[in-house]
């Protein structure tokens, strides 16, 4: 049997791909992803924790997660379709309109 | 007695109908409401009146109670209405001499585009005047004198388009309130001594307080009745209300509300009674008043400012009164005061509509040919004013005189005199003036029509016959009415002796007034003003013109000081008050200037923010563990 750690460490490799994806890529699109590979990192590791200690409540966590992505998701295509309508882009760097 | 409020609620009533839908109404509906309350009002008040005659003296007292109005600790507070026979002398006068105002005013005010609004003040005023008499304690006497002289604050600026209207308003309200403040001192010092403000509970309770309470007290109640009725030096705002359209002049700036002060001492005698201190200084001032008033009004040439100098005179006649405890007198003067002066603004109302509003004496004479009912009943009012023998002021004015001469008063009684040859010398100046040798003015005078006629016929009823309820010598009804008021306590009485006439003293001021009264026609009944005086004459006839200078002194003396303790407030304001503000605001405006570049506005960085803030509470969790 593989050993926990190796579910955590990939979990922890995913995650840190998804936020470094978040802080570099300006197209929306490749963040949205990024965000998605995030989620499901933590997915992973609440599995891993659910079968460790034979507990359900993280696989019932798992599933809230993935209908909240998939809410997210269908609401940030939403925002990002009537940005691109808008500006003709979708440049996040560009979207800057709450500056202080 | 429990339906003696309806005698407050028909004014209320009238006064709020006028208000809310006078435009609707239109004009006569609005006068034929405003004024039936007020007549409704005073056949109420004779039945009232009428109920109390059918009882025997020492039960004309009653005390309906209404609500509980305050409970607070050991203070109680019931709204309740004291009908005796002064309160009922009062509600006569208010309702009596104030319908019949109310029913001239349907002709005065004729066409004044405000028409309904001036009825709604009137019968305001009436309430407010009607709950000050009635109250049967200190705390609603204090809000029906608040709401008289708010009352008369809307209503001598009621032509609020003259500038002198609005100042004069503002000139009475201030110094009325002056005088509220000196009651409401007084209220408090009463409340926390005694613990109660009702007349029953306070006066029982006076033996309880130490003198000098108790003359503080009475200065302070006299502070509030000296500034309402005008006395000197708080006498200022009354010649300066004459601003006001002339039926106020006569119901609120002659007959009823000036009258409240007098209404005061009389109603507090037994304060006044255990302050003899205060009583001598509210005798004192009177007689002062009532020479000094008398002087001004000599020269003035204003045919309404000449009347309102005369009720301050006679106004100080009636604190002389009332000063040496001579209570039921000062307010038989009060009564048949209201009469003539009534009387006396009503004739020169009258005047002044047939000549187009004019005012000036010197532009006025010979009306006696155009105007000849005015003409007569003003006669009656002047010789009433002056006290010429056998019309009413005659009756009281001696019996305030001759009181003052048995109470061993003898200088008090000698200004008395001197003023009473000033108060015949200055009416019937005015009255010669007006109405005899020829006219001078270019307006085309005329009689006034018979709704303002009326009422100055039946009041010059009341000014010719109304004094011979106490003839010297024979009867005094007057007396024998308001003697159970005036003996429940003591001190309310003069003794016996006093009470007799003292003929030698009536002879030599009817002497003296009618010679007044002859150097007036000597000098001023002829064809022409005479405008030369001798030169000896003329700068005495400069400090009178200029009424002493009293306002000229008043306004430099609080004038100056206020502009002084303006700047000083300013100061405050600027450096305490906006550095405190501004200081404020300047602390936000700083920490948000800070702050600001955080929100750069790049979703990344605030990702990379959330993403050093969520390492941080780990590595901290990882820590403390």
């Amino acid at each position: 049997m593989v050993p926990l750690s190796y579910y955590l460490i990939l979990s922890a490799l995913l995650f840190s791909i998804g936020t470094v994806g978040v802080l570099v890529r300006r197209n929306p699109l490749q963040m949205f992803m990024s965000i998605e590979l995030m989620w499901n990192a933590v997915n992973l590791s609440f599995i891993t924790f659910a079968r460790q200690y034979t507990n359900m409540a993280g696989h019932v966590f798992v599933f809230l997660v993935i209908t909240v992505a998939a809410a997210e998701v269908a609401i940030g295509l939403a925002i990002i379709v009537v940005v691109f309508r808008t500006r003709e882009h979708a440049d996040v760097d560009e979207l800057n309109a709450m500056k202080g | 007695m429990q339906d003696a409020i309806g005698i407050l609620l028909l004014p209320a009533l009238g006064s709020l109908i006028a208000a809310v839908f006078g435009r609707a109404l239109g004009r006569k509906a609005t006068s034929y409401i405003t004024v039936g309350a007020m007549a409704a009002a005073f056949l109420w008040t004779v039945s009232v009146v009428w109920r109390l005659l059918a009882l025997p003296p020492a039960q004309r007292s009653f005390d309906p109670v209404y609500w509980q109005w305050i409970h607070a600790g050991a203070l109680q507070v019931h709204f309740g209405l004291l009908i005796d026979p002064l309160s009922a002398t009062f509600l006569l006068i208010v309702t009596g001499i104030g319908f019949l105002i109310h029913l001239y005013s349907i002709g005065y005010m004729e066409g004044d585009p405000n028409f309904q609004r001036f009825f709604s003040y009137l019968n305001l005023f009436a309430l407010a005047m009607l709950l000050l008499v009635t109250a049967d304690n200190f705390l609603f006497l204090l809000v029906g004198w608040g709401g008289v002289g708010v009352a008369s604050y809307l209503l001598i600026g009621f032509w609020h388009t003259r500038p002198s209207a609005v100042t004069a308003a503002r000139k009475a309200l201030v110094l009325n309130v002056a005088g509220d403040v000196g009651i409401m001192l007084a209220l408090f010092i009463l409340v926390m001594t005694l613990g109660r403000v009702s007349y029953a509970g306070v006066f029982s309770h006076v033996s309880s307080l130490t003198s000098l309470q108790v003359e503080l007290v009475a200065f302070l109640l006299y502070l509030g009745a000296a500034a309402k009725s005008a006395q000197f030096p708080l006498h200022v705002w009354l010649p300066d209300a004459m601003e006001g359209p002339t039926p106020v002049s006569a119901l609120i700036h002659a007959a009823t509300m000036v009258t409240a002060g007098v209404y005061l001492v009389a109603r507090a005698y037994p304060i006044f009674h255990a302050a003899p201190v205060a009583a001598e200084w509210v005798a004192g001032i009177g007689a002062f008043t009532a020479l000094f008033a008398a002087t001004i009004a000599i020269v003035q040439n204003d045919i309404k400012r000449v009347i309102a100098y005369s009720t301050v005179s006679q106004l100080g006649y009636m604190f002389l009164a009332v000063g040496i405890s001579a209570y039921a007198a000062g307010i038989f003067h009060l009564t048949m005061h209201a009469f003539f002066k009534a009387l006396l603004f009503l004739g020169a109302g009258s005047v002044i509509h047939a000549l187009s509003n004019e005012q000036d004496m010197r532009k006025m004479g010979g009306l006696k040919k155009y105007m000849p009912i005015t003409y007569w009943t003003f006669l009656i009012g002047a010789a009433a004013n002056a006290g010429v023998p056998l019309f009413s002021g005659f009756f009281s004015k001696d019996a305030i005189l001759g009181q003052a001469l048995a109470s061993g008063h003898f200088w008090l009684w000698l200004v008395g005199v001197v003023a009473a040859f000033f108060s015949a010398l200055y009416i019937f100046r005015l009255f010669f003036l007006v109405f005899h040798g020829k006219y001078r003015g270019d307006a085309h005078p005329h009689e006034s029509p018979p709704v303002m006629t009326v009422p100055l016929v039946v009041l010059s009823i009341g000014a010719l016959l109304g004094g011979y309820v106490a003839v010297p010598g024979a009867w005094n009804l007057f007396d024998q009415w308001l003697q159970p008021v005036f003996s429940r306590y003591p001190g309310g009485i003069l003794p016996a002796a006093a009470a007799a006439p003292n003929w030698g003293a009536i002879a030599l001021t009817s002497v003296i007034v009618l010679a007044a009264v002859y150097v007036a026609w000597r000098y001023f009944a002829g064809d022409v003003v005479r405008e030369e005086l001798p030169a000896a004459l003329r700068p005495i006839h400069k400090v009178l013109y200029n009424k002493y200078y009293i306002d000229e002194l008043g306004h430099a003396v609080f004038v100056w000081t206020v502009d002084r303790l303006a700047i000083l407030a300013d100061l405050f304001d600027r450096v305490v008050v906006d550095g405190i503000g501004m200081g404020m605001a300047r602390l936000v405006w700083g920490w948000g200037e800070a702050l600001s570049p955080y929100e750069s506005g790049y979703i990344r960085r605030y990702g990379l923010a959330v993403l050093i803030g969520g390492v941080c509470v780990v590595a901290f969790l990882t820590l403390v563990q």
